[in-house]
């Protein structure tokens, strides 16, 4: 499907967001920018759009591939003007996942963060926050690392089925 | 003002550039896989937080050249537009800004630890304070660094209370990483020109006033960690200015290598 001219002014945000909500984050494939709750605003300016997406962490290497994709993935629909810009504040928050992604996220093998996460302060050797473990939904599960394979991501083990995964921490 | 506004934000930029590229020299050397992982994850955010403010910096800088005829010699050197690349690689070792602390070797775990410890508790207290600054810029930035710094905070903090309560010789070496350290924190708190223009504009933050809660946060921690705080001593200083160690040099030559060489190469 390609936007024409007419459409390109009537079009609502919605229909833009359901456009962005195919453009998946190369770091955890599983999860469209929408999902991540990273995709902050769009704006329709004499037909230039402006797409306003914010870092999850401030030093993550996707977000220069989430940008070029979006251009990308707009103009092969028609949007001949698209423009990506970068806002920090307020900042990124895991409450701002979807219910949709954390659920994709746990199928995909990763625990999805807390609803209510415990560990955010500066407090030293703190106890770990509860994680449920991805494939046996336990409970008994202990931190291996609080850095993992990505930014966004700590390392934990489960003590019942001893499967490693990542769990989405606390941001 | 705009002149002290583009120096410090190129000074919080250069702090965190260094210290992030100090750290990622150990990729694929840490003591352990996780806090190999750890360590590098550390120089990522802290080469994130170089990049919102060069970029910032690089703002400032292009506007006062639109602004006005006769450019400064720092932007002669950029030959022209700059960008957040041209501000980290193509100026040289006295245009840097960076505080002495962060361009340390890394030596040995415990001083890599301790560096670490020391800055994040500093830049801690400075980004709580810099939130509320006027530049809305920086109070993004700092909002949004502020999460991950605490993450750094409490990882390193923990590292300095395994290492210096640990064994005699882990002891040892938190002792000797101390006596290298030390003389370089008193630069943190020193004030510059650019500080207390910035400050008086409610942009920027005294580092003086940041001391004494700095002082009494290290002490908690070395407490826990059986290690004692320094007699006074003299303190190095002159980074803020870009007088630098010898290392910052070593540093720049490997970092800035591919541009010097390859003007503009990108892959």
């Amino acid at each position: 499907m390609v936007i024409d001219i007419m459409t390109l002014h009537t079009i609502d945000k919605k229909t833009i967001y359901s456009y962005l909500a195919e453009i998946n984050d190369p770091e955890v494939p599983v999860l469209s920018i929408i999902d991540l709750g990273i995709v902050r605003d769009v704006k329709m300016k004499n037909e230039e759009l402006e797409v306003v997406i914010t870092p999850t962490y401030t030093g993550c290497p996707a977000m220069d591939m989430i940008t070029a994709t979006i251009k990308i993935q707009l103009a092969t629909l028609g949007f001949k003007k698209v423009r990506v810009t970068q806002a920090l504040s307020p900042a990124w928050t895991t409450e701002w996942m979807s219910e949709e992604g954390k659920r994709k996220l746990k199928e995909y093998g990763i625990a999805p963060p807390n609803p209510k996460q415990q560990v955010c302060d500066q407090k030293l050797f703190a106890a770990a926050e509860a994680v449920q473990c991805p494939r046996c939904d336990s409970y008994h599960t202990h931190r291996i690392s609080e850095f993992g394979s990505t930014a966004c991501k700590a390392l934990y083990q489960c003590d019942d089925c001893k499967e490693p995964f990542d769990y989405f921490k606390c941001h | 003002m705009n002149q002290s506004l583009i120096d410090y934000t190129l000074h919080l930029a250069d702090n965190s550039l260094i210290l992030g590229q100090r750290n990622s020299e150990w990729c694929g050397h840490g003591p352990v896989l996780e806090q190999d992982i750890a360590i590098t994850n550390i120089s990522l955010d802290l080469i994130g937080q170089a990049r919102n403010f060069y970029q910032y910096a690089a703002t400032l800088i292009n506007n006062q050249r639109d602004a006005k005829v006769s450019p400064t010699a720092v932007e002669r050197d950029l030959e022209g537009t700059a960008t957040e690349d041209s501000l980290a690689y193509l100026r040289k070792e006295r245009e840097f800004r960076n505080c002495l602390l962060v361009e340390q070797p890394n030596n040995d775990w415990a001083q890599t630890i301790l560096r670490q410890f020391f800055f994040s508790q500093y830049q801690y207290l400075l980004f709580e304070q810099l939130q509320n600054s006027k530049d809305e810029q920086f109070a993004a930035i700092a909002e949004k660094s502020l999460k991950e710094i605490t993450y750094h905070l409490r990882w390193s903090g923990e590292w300095v209370i395994r290492l210096g309560d640990g064994t005699e010789e882990s002891h040892h070496r938190m002792i000797k990483a101390i006596d290298e350290l030390w003389r370089y924190t008193g630069e943190l708190f020193e004030v510059t020109d650019y500080e207390i223009q910035t400050t008086t504009n409610g942009i920027g933050i005294d580092p003086s006033k940041l001391q004494g809660s700095w002082i009494s946060k290290v002490d908690e921690v070395f407490a826990d960690a059986t290690l004692a705080l320094p007699e006074k001593t003299f303190m190095q200083t002159g980074g803020k200015a870009g007088r630098h160690t010898e290392h910052l040099g070593y540093i720049l030559t490997e970092l800035q290598y591919m541009q010097r060489a390859y003007p503009n190469c990108e892959w």
